[in-house]
């Protein structure tokens, strides 16, 4: 759930970013919109994003995999903004020198320049977000986090250890596999 | 070349009392004109900060001007609409200082995005490239010696050769100008003769005028056909190399601190060349004691 809430995240955030950036900007009222919406979405707390949507949704796996989709969603494309105005300032500049489309900037300029960085960012939100899972899952009533939350209110204080020792090491793996990738694409 | 088939034809570039000011305290550029005919190899000298790149930048609009007009075979630039400025662009080339370059891309990658500029949307989002198009950009690759490293990446080649990569992307755009924005300000003596020998071959083979911003005047003596002196937003010399004496240096180099530093310091061999280069007269030589002097 987490892996697919941030990828999702991610399309959008790159969408954003490409409009909120001041390189790639298509003007200056779509890039403030852009920024606007990526620091409100990153500035309100996980927990409270849970709360707000529990009450349109309920206690269901919607719930969690909003939450962390908005939470993402702010992040990446405030990560990714940074990305492309660092990676790409110069070659953009040269393009449009040459007549190039706004499209070919992008394609042929911006992503071959900042992606490696970019799915390095991606990379670290899953991370984050399969750890912030559990929060959800307690909040929501649903996933991982649910059965450390029965275990524990019942005192099976050994289940909920194990449900603990799971999640550590769930975060373990999921780290490693996403250094490797790492390592292969930079 | 006859001079006058040179005064028929109109100008290729015609700057006309161009002002460019980014905030109200100073103007960047102030009432500046000129103009460039076909085949010329031009260079625009002048302190850092003078307004030399914000003048090259204002020719293809990356930077749009405040007041004034810039004609460009006989089109006024600031009158263009989207469309015709990205076909205006796609007739100039560019050259950067920092090469502008995308580093993960390879050579020929870099090079054919010289050809953006003249294709539709969707073939250059996509990067689909005729036959025709790569076979052009191999051979400028070829002509600029660059063909052991055609599918390298351009992160692995030397500030000189990353250079000429950007050569050779504003090559392949087939251009009736190229503007270079100090092409060998960050580049050791050897890699920047060979790149001013490259443009300078360009010039006269392919009759393709250059607009070079240099910071080094004995470079500027010695390649161009004519100089553009700018200090503080204006132009203040306009004329062959011939003309270009050392006492027109210092006005051009202006008289404040920032400018000394510029200026090579006295007794030094790039400014015994510059002596031998310009004239040996006795009026040249005493204007020299007395810029030396001044320097001190």
């Amino acid at each position: 759930m987490s892996v697919a809430a941030t990828t999702i995240a991610a399309i959008f955030a790159l969408i954003l970013a490409m409009v909120g950036s001041r390189t790639t900007r298509i003007n200056r009222f779509f890039s403030i919109f852009a920024r606007g919406v990526a620091s409100v979405f990153r500035n309100i707390p996980l927990v409270a994003w849970v709360m707000i949507l529990m009450l349109a949704f309920s206690q269901s796996l919607l719930t969690g995999y909003l939450a962390l989709f908005f939470g993402s969603l702010g992040f990446l494309t405030r990560a990714f903004i940074e990305t492309v105005d660092e990676a790409s300032i110069h070659a953009v500049e040269a393009l449009r020198a040459t007549g190039a489309s706004y499209p070919s900037i992008i394609f042929q300029a911006v992503l071959p320049s900042s992606l490696p960085q970019m799915i390095s960012w991606l990379l670290f939100m899953i991370d984050t977000n399969i750890r912030d899972a559990t929060l959800v899952g307690v909040l929501t009533g649903t996933g991982v986090g649910f059965s450390f939350d029965l275990y524990y209110k019942n005192f099976h204080f050994h289940e909920a250890s194990v449900v603990v020792i799971l999640i550590v090491i769930t975060i373990i793996a999921v780290e490693m596999i996403s250094n490797y990738v790492r390592r292969i694409i930079l | 070349m006859t001079q006058v088939s040179q005064l028929l034809r109109p100008p290729l570039l015609e700057v006309s009392h161009v002002v460019k000011s980014y905030d109200r305290a100073k103007p960047a550029l102030n009432d500046v004109s000129f103009s460039v005919r076909t085949g010329e190899f031009v260079s625009v000298i002048g302190p850092s900060g003078a307004g030399k790149s914000t003048l090259l930048r204002c020719i293809n609009r990356m930077t749009e001007v405040t007041g004034g007009e810039v004609h460009f075979e006989g089109v006024s630039v600031g009158k263009l609409n989207r469309k015709e400025l990205k076909r205006l662009r796609s007739k100039i080339g560019m050259i950067f200082q920092h090469y502008a370059l995308v580093d993960r891309l390879t050579v020929i990658e870099n090079v054919l995005h010289g050809r953006l500029g003249s294709k539709s949307t969707l073939a250059g989002a996509l990067g689909r490239y005729s036959r025709d198009e790569k076979q052009q950009a191999m051979d400028v690759i070829a002509m600029l010696g660059l063909s052991e490293h055609v599918y390298q990446r351009c992160d692995r080649l030397s500030g000189g050769q990353k250079q000429r990569v950007g050569i050779g992307r504003a090559l392949v755009q087939d251009p009736k100008m190229i503007l270079c924005d100090e092409p060998i300000a960050s580049l050791d003596p050897n890699a920047s003769r060979i790149i001013m020998d490259h443009l300078k071959a360009f010039s006269r083979t392919m009759h393709i005028t250059l607009i070079v911003n240099l910071h080094q005047v004995d470079v500027a003596l010695k390649y161009s056909d004519r100089i553009l002196g700018v200090n503080n937003g204006r132009l203040v010399f306009n004329g062959g190399p011939d003309e270009l004496c050392p006492e027109r240096i210092a006005e051009i180099y202006g008289t404040d601190t920032a400018a000394r530093q510029e200026f090579p310091r006295p007794g030094r061999a790039p400014e015994d060349e510059l002596c031998q280069l310009t004239s040996s007269s006795n009026v040249a030589t005493r204007a020299y004691s007395s810029l030396q002097s001044w320097a001190r």
